[in-house]
């Protein structure tokens, strides 16, 4: 069953072609990885179906219903939940605040406190509940943006980019922690490092000069020889 | 007066207004521009000008016009270089933070007008013009004998006025040459394009943040010796101009000098002719409505394009 | 800090002021009735500046819209006090609702400019209209005018008392609500927009609201200005008075619920102690404008709460 799909998703900056005719579909429980070279339009895509973006062309579609002219924060309460490519938190505010922040649009009142105690505990951050969160390591704020996506219980949660400047030891807690999640929700997974989305994804979509190059399992994807040549080839990955 | 020769008359006088405004108003904008930092405190440089000349003026015996040109050399070369230590002791200590600037520049506003009260006094003051022939305008008039001229009685400018009009030209085509011939000029707009690439070229960014305070502060100071000898010098004075410039910038698109000068002229021009139908009040009101609706809905300003 | 001294501390405040006006000197016991209600003003602009992060140049614009909504009903209206004071917070609710649908959509520099440019045109019409506001020269409420639920407020006493609970209702509303989520929502917005924007809330709304909130509280210190000192003018609608309320604040710490009574009442002594000895006594507030944002933008609370407490609102 198809959870989040795009139709002809277009978007153009002062006559620059950032994104053309991109449609693909997000299934239900999935971990769906969108990779692509830099440049390629994964960011401005993902801007498009989270409303950060208005698309110049073609429609979004979560769970049946058009949200293509609905604002960001509408499409938040629809049940999608999205961490930032770079590491977007309360810096001046403590740990548990930032959960709670995110906690309260979902969650009533006096449920509050127990989500956030959880979301910090599934991500390993419940002994720094009190630090200003601007005082925590690199890698313990990428986990507190997760932690953030987690605890709205999405039904979509989009992880741009999330392990982007984690050490390898991070990354290993990452890929576990992405699976455990498979059972809550769905994932659409924006990712640079191939060893995550060869051992995490179901699915692959690569994208390259602003279109969808390729599409199938991490098996697939790793046979495909455009994709190879566009991508993996010339990437570091 | 009929009102043809009427329209005439407010029409010269709105082209000396717009020449001072446009010294003026190009000062912020060179600030805003290149600094990106909104100076509230710019009128108070103005006002500045027009004090220092007074005691210039006053200070040198002789022709009135001994007193006025030293007081058109050392106003501006004061008042600048003023500006430049306010920007070496304050702005440069805020990192030029947007907000934190306008909160500063608002207390420099406060400490130059109330530093001038204790200082020069409450009074207005008028400074001699080197020169101030009065000029008769004739008005075309069609009788029985066809196309005829006649002077209308108050019908009439002063050789000073025009003067200002052409100095203010002058030093407008002399920023201008700044701008796109020197190597000063070089660096300040690469410097506005872009602070950081500029950095690592080795542009003493510093250096030129303190040179285009400087020198906005000196423009203002310039447009108010211009000035001073139609209008009197007072601690007060600076209001007027900062909003008059803010106008401008905001209209002619922040930061633009050719949308500065043409929004300049059109606001000085207009300022001239708008109040031979409407109260001074009512003609500020909507002016400082135009300014806010034009922020709210384009602020690129009336001439600029949004890429600016 | 727990919760519970939190409230003990504030409260303290609260019962100091009250028990002050029994031992208080007649000179500062005027004084400290008009900076309660001037800090009432600074309260309100905390809400916007200090919390949500929003710096307004145009309050007296809402300041003026309270005073004069008030004045005019019972100058040209002949209404009593209590409707008058009414007016006066819904003009200002109205004025600020409006100004926020066009100011919001700016942001930073220019929302600074677009609400400067907005309350000097509301202080331009109020001098247009010289006819019904007596412009500059302003208008004398009189005592017979002044009598609220049978209390005449320009005795002492009464104009202590009344000052007093303006000042207790905004300060605990204050206090209030940046502990509920909405006030915790307006932090968030002031720490980072875009995250908040993105966890769900429509932060637009929450803008508004604060700017509606903030301007309703500042229109009610202006309206309660005019009833307890029996004087409306238009200085009070002049940039002057947008900008007293930011260096209050600033003074005694933007974004903590005590900082703009200790700024109010520094800077009230500060201004009174000067003009005694100059006339331009402006001049100190320009200094210490300069001084607070090159030294401590955070103010006095500010710097408490940084080095000493800890987790005070």
């Amino acid at each position: 069953m198809t959870l989040l799909s795009t139709r002809g998703l277009s978007k153009s900056f002062d006559g620059l072609q950032a994104v053309t005719d991109v449609s693909f579909e997000v299934a239900k429980g999935d971990i769906h990885a969108l990779i692509g070279p830099n440049g390629a339009g994964k960011t401005t895509l993902v801007g498009m179906i989270c409303g950060r973006v208005a698309p110049s062309a073609g429609q979004v579609i979560f769970d049946g219903q058009d949200i293509t002219d609905l604002p960001a924060h509408r499409r938040i309460m629809l049940g999608m939940a999205y961490t930032f490519q770079i590491t977007s938190i309360f810096r001046g505010l403590d740990v548990a605040e930032n959960v709670a922040l995110a906690a309260r649009r979902r969650h009533p009142a006096p449920r509050v406190a127990e989500a956030v105690a959880k979301a910090l505990r599934q991500v390993g951050l419940a002994p720094y509940s009190d630090e200003t969160a601007g005082n925590l390591s690199y890698g313990h704020q990428r986990l507190l943006e997760i932690a953030m996506g987690l605890v709205q219980q999405p039904r979509l949660l989009i992880l741009d980019e999330p392990t982007q400047g984690l050490s390898e030891g991070e990354i290993a807690g990452f890929k576990t922690l992405v699976r455990d999640l498979k059972s809550e929700t769905t994932l659409l997974l924006i990712e640079h490092n191939m060893s995550v989305v060869m051992e995490t994804a179901d699915r692959v979509s690569v994208l390259n000069a602003g279109a969808i190059l390729a599409e199938g399992t991490p098996a697939e994807i790793r046979a495909n020889a455009a994709v190879q040549a566009a991508y993996l080839g010339t990437s570091d990955a | 007066m009929d009102l043809g020769p009427y329209i005439l008359l407010a029409t010269l006088e709105g082209a000396v207004t717009a020449a001072v405004l446009a010294l003026t108003a190009v000062g912020l904008s060179l600030v805003f521009g290149v600094m990106r930092v909104v100076n509230i405190a710019h009128g108070e440089f103005f006002m500045l000008g027009a004090v220092i000349a007074w005691y210039v003026a006053n200070g040198l015996s002789g022709h009135p016009a001994t007193g006025f040109f030293a007081a058109l050399i050392i106003a501006p070369l004061l008042v600048g270089v003023l500006a430049m230590a306010v920007d070496m002791t304050i702005l440069k200590r805020l990192n030029y933070d947007p907000e934190r600037t306008i909160v500063a520049t608002i207390g420099l506003l406060y400490i130059l007008q109330q530093g001038a009260l204790m200082t020069y006094g409450p009074e207005a003051r008028p400074v001699e013009a080197p020169f101030n022939t009065r000029i008769a305008l004739p008005w075309p008039e069609w009788g029985e004998t066809g196309l005829s001229f006649y002077y209308p009685w108050g019908l009439s400018t002063t050789s000073y006025k025009l003067a200002v009009i052409a100095a203010a030209a002058l030093v407008l085509l002399g920023v201008w040459g700044m701008m796109t011939r020197t190597k000063l000029g070089l660096v300040m707009r690469a410097t506005q394009a872009d602070r950081e690439m500029a950095l690592a070229f080795g542009i003493p960014v510093e250096r030129v943040y303190a040179m285009v305070f400087g020198i906005g502060a000196g423009l203002a100071a310039l447009a108010a010796v211009l000035i001073v000898p139609i209008q009197q010098a007072h601690y007060l004075m600076g209001a007027d101009p900062l909003l008059l410039s803010f106008i401008v910038v905001i209209i002619g698109g922040l930061g633009s000098l050719p949308g500065t000068v043409v929004a300049a002229i059109i606001i000085g021009l207009s300022d001239g002719i708008i109040s031979v139908f409407f109260s001074p009040t009512l003609a500020k009101i909507l002016a400082t409505l135009l300014v806010g609706l034009v922020l709210v809905f384009r602020p690129q300003g009336l001439f600029g394009t949004r890429a600016a | 800090m727990s919760a519970s001294r939190v409230l003990v501390l504030h409260l303290g405040l609260l019962a100091g002021l009250f028990a002050l006006q029994f031992v208080l000197p007649a000179y500062h016991h005027g004084n400290l009735a008009r900076i309660m209600v001037l800090a009432a003003y600074a309260v309100g602009y905390n809400i916007l500046f200090g919390y949500t992060g929003l710096l307004s140049l145009g309050h007296a614009l809402f300041f003026a819209a309270g005073m004069y909504g008030m004045a005019l009903m019972i100058q040209h209206g002949g209404a009593s006090p209590a409707p008058a004071l009414l007016a006066g917070v819904l003009a200002g609710a109205v004025v600020s609702g409006l100004l926020a649908l066009l100011a919001l959509r700016t942001t930073g520099v220019a929302f600074m400019i677009v609400t400067l440019m907005f309350a000097q045109a509301g202080y331009l019409t109020i001098l247009y209209f010289a006819e019904w506001t007596r412009g500059d020269e302003g208008f004398v409420i009189q005592q017979a005018q002044r009598v609220l639920w049978g209390i005449d407020l320009s005795q002492p006493t009464a104009r202590y008392f009344a000052a007093w609970a303006l000042f207790s209702l905004v300060f605990l509303i204050s206090l209030w609500l940046v502990r509920r989520p909405f006030g915790r929502t307006l932090i968030a917005i002031r720490e980072n927009e875009e995250r908040v924007r993105m966890l769900g809330y429509d932060t637009f709304a929450h803008k508004l609201g604060a700017m509606v909130i903030s301007g309703t509280i500042s229109a009610g210190a202006g309206a309660a200005y005019g009833l307890l000192f029996g004087y409306a003018g238009a200085s009070f609608a002049s940039v002057q008075y947008s900008i007293f309320p930011l260096l209050w604040v600033l003074l005694g710490g933007a974004g903590t619920v005590l900082g703009p009574f200790v700024g109010t009442l520094f800077m009230f002594y500060l201004i009174d102690l000067s003009s005694g000895i100059t006339s331009a006594y402006m001049l100190i507030a320009g200094v210490v404008l300069v001084l607070l944002t090159l030294f401590a933008p955070q103010g006095l609370v500010g710097e408490l709460r940084k080095r000493i407490f800890r987790g005070l609102p």
